[in-house]
């Protein structure tokens, strides 16, 4: 969402494809078996559910090497960008988003979603944004009707020396 | 806080100098806002018809079969600058306002989304009138129905319904931001660009559907005959310790009458999505924005303030003493004018019987939610999209 330079960026893949990499060509031959069954996973899973995300979203992903972990970014058609973040192991460790609309979180959140459901119900009166803390989620949703921010991760997935202020 | 005081008394004035005529004001405004009018409408703070809100601005709507005297007048609706649209609890309608159906004859939805809830219900026609405002046939909301049950797409959000007194705090929504409509032109196009946000639901099941601007639920105010180019509030300053009941106005119009021009106002445009920039402390944080219907002074989080949540409510900052700060907001345009504010400690106002703080505040990731704390002892702008105002077209908050 602030992209502070300040890291080198690499991309290594991209919607046009026109420099396939082994790991653009291995995502490629995932995404046939992916479309076959698609998914409804993201944050906790592995990287393959990326690409049933992007089907899902109908987006373009773009993928960047990150120092310790890759972001993966889907521009939805509907002005939405979506963010995943996985770790060198291919463990999806964080998702985050910026939009007039928000995400499909039951997609996004996977297998943390029941425990984001109950916890979002405990929030007091009043219209503010939804910030959880639990032990096995952190999630935040922010913003208003237009823009909405947002962001959700699993502490004990983030990997070795990435701060969780680089999910967002 | 004597600047609070001097506000105040300005507010006083106007109120002495009865009535709006006479002022030799050209059209683009007088200099001073308050005085009664058919563009003032009383609003009030205090603890709304769930008797438990904190920091909520409410009003009174009536609402009318189009063109007809059938009404209903419904208060402890919330005043919302950061929303569009009027939206009323079903629950609470007795009145039987049409349904807005599409082309082929079957009931419009929607799934409204906030940041915090979602809200399912049928899109319907009234005659909206506040003070001497009318609009007519405008698209509204019903909240919550159980004649249509609530698709999946809708809930994917995972976020809560407030469809109920008790969820929402409020008997309905009035929606006075920015913008003309909730949606815009994203849901009035086919393809994969459409959120899929308004559904048609003939008696086969819901579906996603496109919806003509016209069609979407409108911010009411640009729907005026006159006066139809923003809003103020109008809130005066409290006490430290906050207020059990706080009476103020939302004035219609941005310099229409000589009763809410821009005065020395500071005009700051927003981005397409409404948003400015807030500097606070050396950093800068974009999406940041004014909306009197968030609850509190929403903002960053416990490790960039130093401030810690409060241990039994994590949504609020629980500072040991009250901490005065000062921020910066900067316009798309350029101008910025600056804010000073003090967040206490919640639990502390908690405790008390009041309603009505200026200086509730808790995190908010990332950027600045300037809540209705922000708004007492300050006349407020919103500036509606595309509308012509002394200042230029909006949209733009102005303080």
């Amino acid at each position: 969402m602030r992209p502070e330079g300040g890291f080198g960026e690499d991309v290594i893949a991209s919607q046009d494809r026109s420099r396939p990499t082994p790991l653009a060509v291995a995502l490629l031959a995932i995404s046939f078996l992916s479309a076959a069954r698609p998914a409804v996973a993201a944050l906790g899973d592995n990287l393959v559910s990326i690409e049933s995300d992007q089907l899902h979203m109908k987006g373009t992903l773009r993928t960047v090497a990150m120092p310790g972990y890759l972001l993966h970014e889907i521009q939805t058609p509907t002005g939405t960008l979506v963010r995943e973040f996985s770790s060198t192991a291919g463990t999806i460790f964080g998702v985050s988003w910026e939009g007039p609309f928000l995400p499909d979180l039951h997609q996004l959140l996977g297998g943390s979603y029941d425990s984001y459901l109950q916890a979002a119900r405990k929030k007091p009166l009043g219209r503010g944004p939804l910030l959880l803390h639990l032990p096995e989620l952190v999630f935040e949703s922010t913003g208003h009707p237009r823009s909405f921010h947002g962001r959700a991760y699993i502490p004990r997935l983030l990997p070795e020396g990435v701060p969780a202020d680089g999910i967002r | 806080m004597r600047v609070a005081f001097i506000v105040s008394a300005f507010g006083l004035l106007g109120l002495a100098s009865c009535g709006g005529g006479g002022t030799g004001s050209s059209s683009s405004g007088g200099n001073v806002i308050g005085g009664p009018g058919p563009n003032v409408q009383p609003i009030v703070v205090n603890s709304g018809p769930a008797n438990n809100y904190a920091d909520g601005a409410f009003t009174s709507v009536t609402v009318c079969v189009p063109g007809t005297n059938d009404c209903q007048t419904i208060d402890g609706v919330l005043v919302d600058t950061g929303s569009v649209g009027l939206r009323l609890l079903s629950s609470v309608l007795t009145v039987s306002l049409p349904p807005q159906n599409d082309a082929e004859g079957a009931p419009v939805l929607e799934c409204n989304q906030f940041q915090d809830s979602y809200q399912w219900g049928p899109v319907i026609m009234a005659d909206v009138k506040i003070a001497g405002e009318q609009a007519t046939a405008a698209p509204i909301q019903a909240i919550g129905t159980s004649a249509f049950s609530v698709p999946k797409s809708c809930t994917q959000s995972g976020l809560p319904a407030h469809e109920t007194v008790d969820s929402l705090g409020a008997n309905g929504v009035l929606g006075v931001g920015l913008f003309r409509q909730d949606c815009g032109s994203a849901c009035s196009v086919t393809g994969a660009q459409n959120p899929g946000l308004y559904y048609s639901c003939p008696s086969s099941g819901c579906v996603p559907t496109t919806v003509g601007l016209n069609q979407q639920v409108q911010n009411p105010v640009w729907l005026f005959p006159l006066d139809n180019n923003g809003v103020i509030i109008q809130l005066p300053a409290i006490a430290a310790t906050g207020a059990p009941t706080v009476s103020g106005s939302m004035v219609f119009g941005i310099g229409t009458r000589s009763n809410n021009g821009l005065g020395a106002a500071v005009v700051l445009s927003v981005d397409d999505t409404g948003d400015f920039t807030t500097t606070f402390q050396g950093q800068s944080y974009a999406s940041s924005f004014i909306d009197s219907g968030t609850n509190a002074l929403y903002f960053l989080d416990s490790s960039t303030t130093g401030f810690a949540t409060c241990q039994d409510a994590s949504f609020f900052y629980c500072p040991q003493t009250p901490e005065v700060l000062a921020a910066t907001n900067r316009g798309t345009n350029g101008s910025s004018t600056s804010v000073n504010f003090t967040v206490a400690n919640a639990d502390a106002l908690f405790n008390s019987p009041n309603a009505a703080f200026d200086n509730l505040g808790g995190p908010n990731a990332g950027s600045f939610d300037w809540g209705l704390p922000f708004f007492f002892g300050r006349n407020v702008y919103t500036a509606i999209e595309l509308q012509s105002t002394p200042a230029g077209l909006g949209p733009y908050f102005a303080y």
